[in-house]
């Protein structure tokens, strides 16, 4: 696989030369792949925000370097700003910036941002509301008389709208009801399929990511630990629990039944791979 | 320049002397010694101001640099009053040059003036640096309780000064994200004329405010739910108290300020 983005030895510093000096990445090589989907993980604090920030270039390396498609991002000013259209990032609580008199209007921010003609945004902007699950009605609503989880669904149409070749989300279910966060990452996973589009899910909720994603990425304290598979990195599941991050509840569950003397692969972490692992050892084969 | 290096006004938390001393004596202290600096009015009374502020500084174990830093936005300000001062104050000329003329007491009148403009802000600076915004409210609110004799709201006001003080962090981090939020969608902050500038702050100010009224509700709920209702019998949970210490320093700057004021009455 090709990489997309890549850090080389990437440092940042907060607030230098002050009391509250701290570190927030230091020495960190990250990769993410051409049309993977990766999930991040850590506790909050771990620095996971701001490696997601870098790199789309909302913040600039104390030291190191971010490569886009092997080029450095902040290479001319106005490559910096044509990679913020390629690498799409969704924040924390997108619902609060919005500010426009409708939901098209919000929506179409960045695509005129890009200086799109006036019909491609309009098409943008109507399938970016479809791929998020809004109906052409709401498009003339005011973002602010929608409920939370549909704002949390605007400001994401929001951004890929932009059409993003990698789309960052960071902790895009963040206070959702159980259906709220299924509907978000299904309007993801269809983004994904249909534009082939590299995802970057940040997460601290190990069950969410080790459903979605094909590789993840542990950051701890500024530093990258341990990345690969769910499978491998699960397989380290006492480091995991040091780390305060812990393992999916099958992966545990299984472990115990390890440890419990029953002759069973421990390396699940959905329940359809629980179902087939138990039924493999039945005797029954797989559904 | 990111909004969160701004340093004016915020406090280094420490332990060091300063630190400790209670936050209405460092209130009059710094008042008096503003005071004293205004009377300062030769090179004996400022060495004495400058002495005195170079051990409150080494004391607070607050770094040179980080005072400096602060000063970055008022450099203007002392440029422009420098000059004024240089130029415009009557005298004998000993150099001059078309309308402009420098005599030695403009010399001595800017460089006063600056090192007067300096110190105050240091001095400022040090009290902000060193007491918490919660401490300085309590301190301004004990020290004008006695207008609520003619029915001064001094406690409301003190609670809204501490309300606000605490916004401001919590408003710039907020105004940060949002800026970001929106910079991620291709908005474009620092081109363009003025007009352009002004259209671009709309998708910055509309959810700053939005946000800010939110917090400002949720702060009214939650303060209602702990049965606040103003400052009718409200008891602290830190008493404030002097001690040794503080009443010394009070005694010190009393006497500075009056030792100041007679020493500029000789002209010293």
């Amino acid at each position: 696989m090709e990489a997309i983005i890549q850090t080389e030895k990437l440092s940042h510093i907060y607030s230098t030369g002050t009391p509250f000096e701290r570190g927030a990445l230091l020495d960190v090589d990250f990769t993410a792949y051409e049309g993977e989907y990766l999930g991040i993980i850590g506790r909050t604090g771990s620095g996971k925000s701001t490696l997601i920030q870098h790199l789309n270039a909302l913040l600039r390396p104390t030291s190191g370097r971010v490569l886009f498609r092997g080029e450095d991002i902040w290479a001319s000013k106005e490559r910096t700003r044509q990679i913020r259209f390629q690498v799409g990032l969704v924040f924390q609580y997108p619902e609060y910036q919005l500010f426009e008199e409708t939901v098209y209007r919000d929506i179409a921010f960045g695509p005129q941002n890009m200086g799109l003609p006036q019909e491609e945004v309009d098409r943008r902007v109507r399938e970016a509301a479809d791929f998020v699950g809004l109906k052409p009605e709401t498009l003339e609503k005011s973002p602010f008389e929608l409920s939370g989880g549909q704002k949390r669904r605007v400001a994401i149409a929001g951004v890929i709208a932009m059409e993003p070749q990698v789309l960052i989300l960071d902790e895009p279910t963040a206070g959702l009801d159980p259906v709220g966060v299924e509907q978000i990452l299904d309007n993801i996973h269809t983004y994904h399929q249909a534009k082939n589009a590299t995802i970057i899910l940040v997460s601290h909720s190990m069950e969410e990511v080790a459903r979605t994603v094909d590789r993840l990425v542990v950051v701890r304290e500024g530093r990258i630990p341990l990345s690969g598979s769910p499978r491998e990195v699960f397989s380290h599941g006492d480091e995991l629990e040091a780390m305060g991050l812990g393992v999916p509840q099958m992966t545990r569950v299984f472990h115990r039944l390890k440890a419990m003397g029953a002759d069973i692969d421990p390396s699940v972490y959905t329940v359809e791979q629980a179902r087939d692992a138990i039924l493999a050892k039945l005797g029954k084969g797989a559904v | 320049m990111a909004l969160r290096d701004i340093t004016l006004g915020q406090y280094f938390p420490g332990n060091s002397p300063i630190h400790r001393l209670d936050p209405r004596a460092k209130l009059v202290l710094t008042t008096l010694y503003i005071v004293a600096l205004f009377l300062a009015d030769f090179l004996v009374s400022y060495g004495i101001m400058v002495v005195l502020l170079a051990v409150a500084i080494a004391l607070s174990r607050i770094s040179l640099k980080s005072i400096l830093r602060g000063m970055k936005p008022v450099v203007f300000i002392l440029v422009i009053t420098g000059i004024l001062n240089l130029f415009y104050t009557p005298g004998d000329p000993i150099w001059s040059w078309g309308f402009l003329k420098i005599s030695v007491e403009g010399l001595w009148s800017a460089f006063f003036m600056v090192i007067r403009i300096l110190m105050l802000i240091t001095c400022t600076f040090l009290l902000t640096y060193t007491t918490s915004p919660i401490q300085l409210t309590d301190a301004i609110e004990r020290l004008l309780n006695p207008l609520k004799a003619i029915r001064v709201p001094i406690h409301e006001l003190a609670m809204m000064m501490s309300i606000a003080l605490r916004f401001i962090p919590l408003l710039i981090e907020e105004t940060d994200k949002i800026m970001s939020a929106q910079r991620a969608r291709g908005a474009d902050f620092d081109t363009g004329g003025l007009r352009q500038k002004a259209k671009a702050l709309v998708p910055l100010l509309v959810p700053l405010f939005i946000s800010a009224f939110r917090r400002a509700d949720e702060l009214a709920v939650a303060m209602e739910c702990r049965c606040y209702h103003g400052g009718e019998g409200r008891t602290r949970m830190k008493v404030l108290r002097y001690r040794a210490a503080d009443r010394a320093v009070m005694a010190l700057g009393l006497l500075v300020c009056v030792g100041v004021g007679v020493l500029g009455h000789f002209g010293l």
